[in-house]
């Protein structure tokens, strides 16, 4: 899973040498893609490393991460407090999927951007409209994967637990619960995942100073590209780094599972 | 014990059960023979309360069975063990689920592990554990419910001929050190006389009983004494008409 492969290197390495090369002789102006010669893009490597190390130096970077970070721990926890709940309820009585299931399938394919207005009148300029735009792209996923995995539920094993003595309680929390925690988490692993996407979507419209999603707007409009693609970068790096973390703990907490 | 009375079971319009009655007695242990589709299993589910008779009623200990009791212990042919629990967890679901003690329900799981000899694979989980194993811990995990009846529905079916010789001489052993009553499906008719103090076989298409037969040979039994095999004979005769009429229909 996250063994060291020299094959993992050599994809990123060889991206790295033709992106270097691409900026250096600004190949991009000279095939025509671009029109302003003077214009950086894409900017070359040391100038990129160089803008990171600035806003490490002065504070920028370490705070746009852990203000997105934060606005992302509000969206899922709120859409893992809410999500969680909501699937199981739909999954579990066929009445409450009747009646919640439409509306969630209304809801579920407005993209987050549109949701930006209400945000703001809902929470103004502050952490929590960031968070409730996060949210709205993580909430999903959730629901989604905890309704199918309480709805697979395999019926033997609950037909077991009854001739054992369980009661509808029991059902829920020993069997039901048990067996959907594979779909659950791995429903909590995309809203990770889809949640740290909507970061720009979130802090776009200035819920704060600081962000990797403010910053990557922010410095577009003054033609900073060499900060632009540092905070492209540490978004796809923390991204990753997440997933990694993510998955450890599940194929941890899930080792129960028959799995290749 | 359990009494069965004009049991008649319909799945739509189709009738896999029809006037079936049937009696186990404290501590008797009934195999249940027939073809395919005669409605064994069925029989079993409606004893465990997991499924309801379209007409007949089922009583254990004159109490009516309404619904799904924990008097009786069932013993799938898929083992269905909860594969997110450890074998000890598995067996100490029934015991957890009446909310017994953590240090009492382990002392009663310990108990079973060591009757079914599966000391030392106590915190594996099912996935690791081979077929014949997984199905001891279902019957362990039956027995430490202490139910009145165990119902069985092919628990070896899935096992080779030496485990299943051999968990065919536990099952007895516990049975006759625990004192409860079986019904237990079988397509084995060595198994049948091996085990059973009655042999029921059954016929298909509607499933009733077509004979019962009494086997009075003291356990242990001797596989190939002259009196299993003259029982052997006598039941696969009444089974292999009834399995050519399942074919012919
Ligand atoms: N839930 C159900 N819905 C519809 N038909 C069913 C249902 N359960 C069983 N049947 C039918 O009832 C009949 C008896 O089924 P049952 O599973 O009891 O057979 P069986 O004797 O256990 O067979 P086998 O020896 O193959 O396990 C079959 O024809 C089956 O198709
Ligand atoms: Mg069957």
């Amino acid at each position: 899973m996250t063994t060291f492969r020299f094959e993992k290197f050599a994809g990123v390495g060889l991206l790295l040498v033709i992106w270097e090369i691409v900026a250096r002789y600004k190949l991009l102006f000279f095939l025509g893609i671009i029109k302003m010669e003077g214009l950086a893009f894409p900017p070359t490597i040391p100038s990129v490393a160089e803008a990171f190390y600035q806003d490490v130096l002065d504070g920028t970077m370490t705070l746009s991460i852990g203000y997105s970070i934060f606005h992302l721990l509000i969206g899922l926890i709120g859409a893992v407090l809410l999500g969680i709940p909501l699937g199981i309820l739909t999954g579990w009585s066929k009445r409450a999927e009747y009646i919640i299931d439409p509306i969630i399938q209304i809801i579920r394919p407005i993209p987050p951007l549109a949701w930006i207005p209400i945000a703001i009148m809902m929470f103004g300029l502050t952490h929590q409209a960031a968070g409730f735009i996060i949210f709205i792209g993580a909430f999903f996923p959730v629901v989604v994967n905890t309704y199918s995995g309480v709805r697979g539920t395999d019926r033997k094993l609950v037909e077991m637990a009854k001739t054992l003595g369980a009661n509808e309680m029991n059902l829920l929390t020993k069997v039901v619960l048990p067996y959907s925690t594979p779909m659950i988490t791995s429903g909590v692993r995309i809203s990770l995942g889809v949640g740290w996407m909507c970061v720009v979507a979130a802090e776009m419209f200035g819920v704060s100073k600081y962000g990797l999603g403010w910053k990557i707007p922010y410095y577009s409009n003054i033609f900073m590209y060499d900060h632009v693609f540092a905070y492209m970068l540490v978004l796809g790096l923390i991204g990753y780094g997440m997933d990694i973390i993510f998955k450890r703990f599940e194929s941890w907490k899930l080792r129960w599972r028959e799995t290749i | 014990m359990l009494v069965i009375i004009h049991l008649t079971k319909k799945f739509d319009g189709y009738t896999a059960l029809e006037d079936v009655s049937l009696e186990v007695n404290d501590g008797e242990f009934v195999c249940i023979l027939g073809p395919s589709g005669c409605g064994k299993t069925t029989l079993l589910r409606l004893a465990a309360g997991l499924d309801f008779p379209t007409k007949g009623e089922l009583f254990l200990d004159g109490r009516r069975i309404v619904g799904v009791n924990n008097e009786c212990g069932f013993v799938f042919q898929e083992y269905v063990l909860f594969p997110w629990r450890t074998v000890i967890g598995n067996i100490e679901f029934g015991p957890e689920m009446k909310g017994v003690r953590k240090d009492e329900r382990n002392r009663i799981a310990q108990h079973y592990i060591d009757l079914v000899g599966l000391r030392g694979f106590e915190n594996n989980y099912p996935h690791e554990l081979s077929g014949g194993m997984k199905q001891r811990v279902g019957i362990a995990r039956a027995y430490a419910n202490n139910p009145k009846l165990l119902l069985m529905d092919e628990p070896f079916g899935a096992l080779d001929a030496q485990t299943r010789n051999l968990m065919q001489g536990e099952l007895l052993r516990i049975w006759e050190k625990e004192h409860i009553s079986a019904l237990f499906v079988t397509h084995s008719v060595d198994e049948a006389v091996y085990l059973a103090d009655r042999i029921v076989v059954m016929s298909a298409r509607p499933g009733t009983i077509k004979e019962i037969f009494n086997i009075d040979i003291p356990h242990p039994r001797i596989r190939t004494s002259q009196e299993a095999n003259l029982i052997r004979d006598r039941v696969l005769k009444s089974l292999g008409t009834e399995i050519e009429h399942a074919r012919n229909k």
